[in-house]
């Protein structure tokens, strides 16, 4: 049996981790773990560029992650700032008190 | 077939992993789930050849930011637990769903040939083409894509200028100080 692991596998891996951090978001409330679910699509999407990339014959792919790792770097400091503010004036990092937006 | 039993193992720990994250009721757990996650994606990027990227998420992502998360749910507290309840009727049900809808319609799309372009089915073109060394990587990124780079520098600046103004807000003394007196 000699089975070759093609990019499509990974990039099959790839979509149901993106579902899965979708999940996520769709159905937590502690602002923290959507933040990690926010993590787990990140990775998905990065798993696909360097799937993508190999089957393409390019280092582009492996690039672009490099920049989703800086851009979601930058994001999640800013982010968990946001959350510690919140939760500073609030006592509660749960996504369903903050709704005074909602009219 | 090393890739294989490579593929199986580190992709199982993946979603192990992913699952973790959304089932745990403890955000430290959802936070190792992450963890296990991260190693497993970093282990998938070296059977893949992308070695630079395998390292760099393994310091940044495992280092940095995983621990950056542990401060900040220490720093908040883990004693409260999670409002389970739904607030929208059937909520975790409909998500469910709408996730399998999602997979359903990529695989349709996959599977009437709409990613012909990408040889998905086929084997890695050439696998020493993409071998992501620290030097292979360094030299587009230095040429081709140096305006990237430096936006993501800009980028950094800006993120941590914008977290100590975050970080650093105060209420006014005279404020505390009126309220002590209430007190």
């Amino acid at each position: 049996m000699n089975l070759v692991v093609t990019p499509g596998w990974y990039m099959t891996l790839a979509a149901v981790l993106f579902a899965l951090g979708a999940l996520g978001i769709l159905i937590r409330r502690n602002a923290l773990v959507m933040f990690m679910c926010i993590e787990l699509m990140l990775n998905a999407v990065n798993l696909t560029f360097v799937a993508a990339g190999r089957a393409l014959g390019s280092l582009d792919g492996q690039l672009a992650v490099f920049f989703v790792l800086v851009v979601a770097a930058a994001e999640v400091v800013v982010g968990l700032a946001i959350i510690v503010a919140i939760f500073r004036r609030r006592q509660s990092a749960s996504v369903d008190e903050l709704s005074e937006l909602a009219g | 077939m090393v890739e294989l039993i490579v593929f199986v193992l580190m992709g199982g720990a993946t979603l192990a992993g992913a699952i973790t994250v959304i089932k745990a009721r403890n955000p430290v757990y959802a936070a190792i789930g992450l963890l296990g996650t991260l190693f497993a994606v970093a282990v998938l990027y070296v059977v893949q050849l992308a070695h630079f990227v395998a390292a760099v998420q393994v310091i940044v992502y495992a280092g940095a930011v995983l621990t950056l998360f542990l401060f900040v749910i220490m720093l908040i507290g883990v004693d409260k637990e999670e409002d389970q309840s739904e607030t929208i009727p059937h909520q975790r049900r409909l998500a469910a769903a709408l996730g399998l809808v999602a997979i359903g319609i990529a695989a349709v799309l996959v599977a009437r040939g709409q990613f012909a372009w990408v040889p998905i089915a086929a084997g890695p073109a050439d696998p020493q083409a993409t071998n992501g060394t620290v030097q292979a990587l360094a030299e587009p990124m230095f040429t081709d894509w140096v305006l990237a780079f430096e936006a993501t520098a800009l980028l950094l600046t800006i993120a941590a200028a914008g977290t100590i103004a975050l970080a650093s807000f105060r209420r006014p003394r005279a404020d505390t100080r009126a309220e002590r007196a209430g007190r």
